[in-house]
């Protein structure tokens, strides 16, 4: 016999199980109108942007999203890495590098409906130039600083000297654009996300605001850039809405867009997804339409299933760091050299990345202008390997090798695996390796940066096409990654740095690129193409080797 | 009773500095610190000890520490070096998430933890009692990512019955009141974004609930068992009582009283955010943002959202002794 209260539970039972039954199979109205529809375009970003004002921030996610919504004076041509006019019609550089005039487009207006003119993109360059307080701190203007130099009246002595000069507009639709003196980063810098050009009235707007507080042990964004609202570009894209709680980045077609292709979707959500799998998971139930960084081996069972994986040139380098002061026998170049022959970068281009990766012989992908063809080669060779460590005296070394955990990145989707076969390769070779893996931020970055990691395992991937870009970031002056002052390099950096005629410059790059791979201060592995995945029924974006995808050019089938 | 809860409102504050102080300790002695997180992987030394500088982190751990106590004397939990919010703003942006969650998984734990677990302990030994004794084992068992992963492979990829990841479908538009999704949408009479809110926790809810499912039926199940061996239950039955009246007012309601502590107590542990969920979701409350302070080394959220969890945790488990006394009557709250 049953009771009552029996009867009771058994019912609560079994109205949760309805519940969760009902919701399965109804509709709501409101579906049509999210992303289900094709007016809405959603893509899974690995992490979410810190700010929309591309100029006070860093990071690839933050420019991902700004990218759509700001332009700047260049730009590089879709899919490929050449430096092409963007809001700028044409450009020229004076001989010695330090005078730059741009012709302008005419009949662009920013979102909030102002024009954009001589006299707006001068507005943006002396704001940046006319920074104060807490936003000459790298938090706020790390890609000023290192682009431009400082500001017109540092307020810290290690920031660097300002290199801007000035900007001054000729007519309403010709700038110029000086310079202290000719640096690398030019003309690069002016297709830079950071540089993006906003609204004059928006910047009045922001320097109403004020600067940030500051207070010591706080650390606050300008409230302008955490909403949407104020902020306003030239872009195919405008900023509906950021919600912070769901992680998700709303972007709305902007009508009165200048260029060509516009918008092809009414709404651009960008949301964050950090987890691979749930990426693709969500992918193939329909929650979203694309995601980028697609795991190596989701990319063929991806393919059969009809999905599209556009694969993006390659543009980045992963390497074997080594310091020569945390482990001195680094310091003999056949030690060096040893390990160089001992890796088989072929097995990790296989077995490791994704399709399209290739193995490196010099520290820049072979897209970049300055690729020299006639470096000298460390061909995979254990028994060499043994032999030179043997004549070095170091037949017995053992060393620390420092490598990231739980973390992917566009050149190594997964750091413990690329690591086990650098291990199984150097222990072939009669190497002694001692793992020390740790969290990639801030365990990992603080460890390899402060030169405790013997061998370790990084990389980059280029903001612009410059091989300054790559090598100047790690060989141009003395560096706790690596931990050895060769002043020839140094010297030789320098020189290509003030280099203006960009002919000469590359072929400076092609003999810097022979001169590192003879010192061989480490190994450079590999460079791999991050995939992107896309469902069936969309148009994708043409893939950019620099991750600069135009998401205007999306739309439905 | 007001004195009770007076009372055990003011041993928070020993706690609570306590906490602080371990907390503050703990946190600045794991290695590295925030800068990396925030700077570039090329920032050279002078630019991280630049930020250093600039988040007070040069100065020595004692002044740092009682710039934080005076601040939250004042209320103010300072700002999240990640995002640079107000780290009170970021907490109540996504404890809306977790609450939501929370109930709904608790809702599923108890909804169906309770009846099974009475139906096992009145069926013992038998089929249903053997078939929910190693259920809910497997419910302990399974890992979470690995039943989430599970649960969207079939109900989200293969069936396509529920979304996913996230809360709501990206560009629904819907307004925003509470926080609470589901609440929102029932007020703004928006209620297909109630709808969709309610169908986007279904998945999350079952991987959260899996858990707090295994144990209320184990704990029913022996609380019963025990409690249908009580001499008074005996007496009851030998009055001649109906055996409606026997389980309701006898055997239930004193078996209840170790579940609602538990209850209770896996109720706290949920709020305080559910790392694994939330991150395989894209659920977005409190638990994935915790998870990523530590690796971003973001004090101000580590410590302050610590510190809300713990009077959290305090309130609730005063609120189950409190539920104690209508449970039991010979429980007085003095």
């Amino acid at each position: 016999m049953k009771s009552r209260k029996l009867r009771g539970l058994l019912a609560l039972a079994s109205v949760t199980v309805l519940a969760l039954g009902t919701a399965a199979c109804a509709k709501s109205d409101r579906d049509d109108g999210g992303s289900g529809d094709k007016d809405t375009f959603v893509f899974g970003t690995p992490g979410s942007p810190k700010s929309l004002d591309p100029s006070l921030a860093t990071d690839g996610e933050t420019f991902r999203v700004t990218r759509q919504v700001f332009e700047t004076l260049l730009k590089h041509e879709p899919g490929g890495t050449k430096i092409v006019p963007s809001l700028a019609e044409s450009y020229e550089q004076s001989p010695d590098g330090l005078i730059w005039t741009f012709n302008l487009r005419s009949g662009v207006k920013f979102h909030d409906g102002e024009a954009f003119n001589a006299a707006a993109v001068c507005k943006n360059y002396e704001r940046w130039y006319n920074w104060t307080g807490t936003y000459q701190n790298t938090n706020f203007s790390s890609y000023w600083q290192e682009l431009f130099g400082g500001f017109a009246k540092n307020e810290d002595a290690k920031t660097p000297a300002a290199n801007f000069k000035s900007c001054a507009p000729q007519g309403d639709l010709k700038v110029v654009i000086t310079v202290d003196h000719y640096s690398a980063t030019l003309p690069g810098a002016f297709t830079h996300a950071s540089l993006g050009l906003h609204s004059p009235k928006a910047i009045e707007k922001y320097t109403a605001e004020g600067n940030p507080t500051g207070e010591a042990g706080k650390f606050n964004y300008p409230a302008f850039s955490q909403t949407a609202g104020t902020v306003a570009g030239t872009g195919p894209f405008k900023y509906a809405n950021w919600d912070k709680g769901a992680q998700e980045v709303t972007l709305e077609a902007f009508d009165g867009y200048w260029g060509s292709p516009k918008a092809g979707v009414k709404k651009l959500v960008m949301k964050t997804i950090k987890d691979a799998n749930a990426g693709r998971q969500a992918l193939q139930s329909g929650d979203i339409q694309g995601y980028d960084l697609v795991a190596p081996a989701d990319v063929s069972p991806l393919k059969d299933a009809g999905y599209q994986v556009p694969t993006r040139g390659v543009f980045n380098l992963l390497y074997l760091g080594m310091q020569q002061e945390a482990e001195p026998l680094l310091q003999k170049k056949e030690v060096r050299e040893a390990i160089a022959h001992a890796i088989d970068k072929q097995s990790i281009v296989t077995s490791k990345l994704p399709p399209g990766a290739k193995a490196a012989d010099q520290f820049m992908p072979d897209t970049v202008e300055g690729y020299s063809t006639t470096v000298p080669k460390y061909d995979y060779n254990p028994e060499k390997a043994k032999e030179l460590l043997k004549g070095a005296g170091a037949d017995k070394l053992s060393i620390d090798f420092c490598y990231p955990t739980e973390v992917s990145r566009p050149y190594m989707p997964s750091p413990p695996e690329i690591f086990e076969i650098l291990k199984a390769n150097l222990q072939a070779a009669g190497i002694t390796v001692n793992d020390k893996p740790m969290k990639w931020a801030p365990d990992y970055l603080d460890a390899t940066d402060a030169g405790k990691c013997p061998l370790y395992i990084i990389g980059w991937t280029g903001d612009y096409n410059e091989a300054y870009n790559f090598i100047g970031t790690w060989f141009a002056v003395y560096d706790g990654g690596w931990g050895f002052k060769n002043e020839k390099l140094f010297a030789d950096m320098a020189t290509v740095s003030k280099e203006p005629d960009k002919a000469k410059r590359i072929e400076l790059y092609k003999a810097l690129n022979d001169e590192i791979m003879t010192y061989l201060p480490g190994v450079p592995l590999t460079s791999s193409p991050p995939s992107m995945a896309f469902a069936p029924n969309v148009n994708p974006p043409t893939t950019s080797p620099l991750t600069q995808e135009n998401f205007a050019e999306v739309s439905y089938k | 009773m007001v004195r009770y809860i007076v009372r055990r409102l003011l041993q928070l504050i020993p706690t609570l500095f306590g906490l602080s102080l371990l907390l503050f300790a703990w946190l600045h002695s794991l290695p590295g610190g925030p800068e990396a997180a925030l700077l570039d992987v090329r920032a050279t030394a002078d630019t991280r000890a630049q930020v250093r500088r600039s988040l007070g982190l040069d100065e020595p751990l004692w002044i740092q520490y009682g710039r934080f106590m005076k601040r939250l004397a004042q209320l103010d939990l300072g700002d999240s070096f990640s995002t640079g919010t107000p780290v009170v703003e970021e907490f109540g942006r996504r404890f809306p998430a977790t609450v939501e969650l929370t109930v709904a998984a608790m809702i599923l734990a108890i909804g169906l933890g309770i009846p099974l677990g009475y139906l096992a302990a009145r069926r013992h030994g038998r089929l249903l009692d053997i078939l929910t004794v190693s259920g809910s084992l497997l419910g302990i068992c399974i890992p979470i990512f690995f039943l989430g992963f599970l649960l969207k492979a079939l109900l989200a990829v293969k069936l396509g019955w529920f979304p996913s990841l996230g809360r709501q479908t990206p560009g629904l538009d819907a307004t925003r009141v509470t926080g609470f999704y589901v609440l929102d949408g029932v007020l703004t009479r928006e209620f297909d974004a109630s709808w969709d809110a309610l169908k986007h926790l279904v998945l999350p809810g079952i991987a959260l609930a899996s858990i707090p499912f295994a144990i209320i039926v184990r704990m029913t199940r022996a609380s019963v068992l025990e409690v249908l061996g009580e001499d008074y239950v005996r007496t009851a039955e030998a009055k001649g009582l109906r055996e409606s009246t026997v389980r309701r007012r006898h055997v239930l309601r004193n078996a209840m009283l170790p579940v609602a502590t538990s209850i209770g107590l896996l109720t706290g542990g949920l709020l305080s955010g559910a790392v694994l969920t939330e991150t395989v979701f894209a659920f977005g409350g409190i638990g994935s943002f915790l998870a990523e302070a530590i690796s971003n080394r973001d004090y101000p959220v580590l410590m302050g959202f610590i510190m809300i969890i713990a009077v959290l945790y305090v309130l609730i488990n005063l609120a189950v002794d409190l539920s104690y006394s209508l449970l039991d009557p010979r429980v007085r709250v003095r």
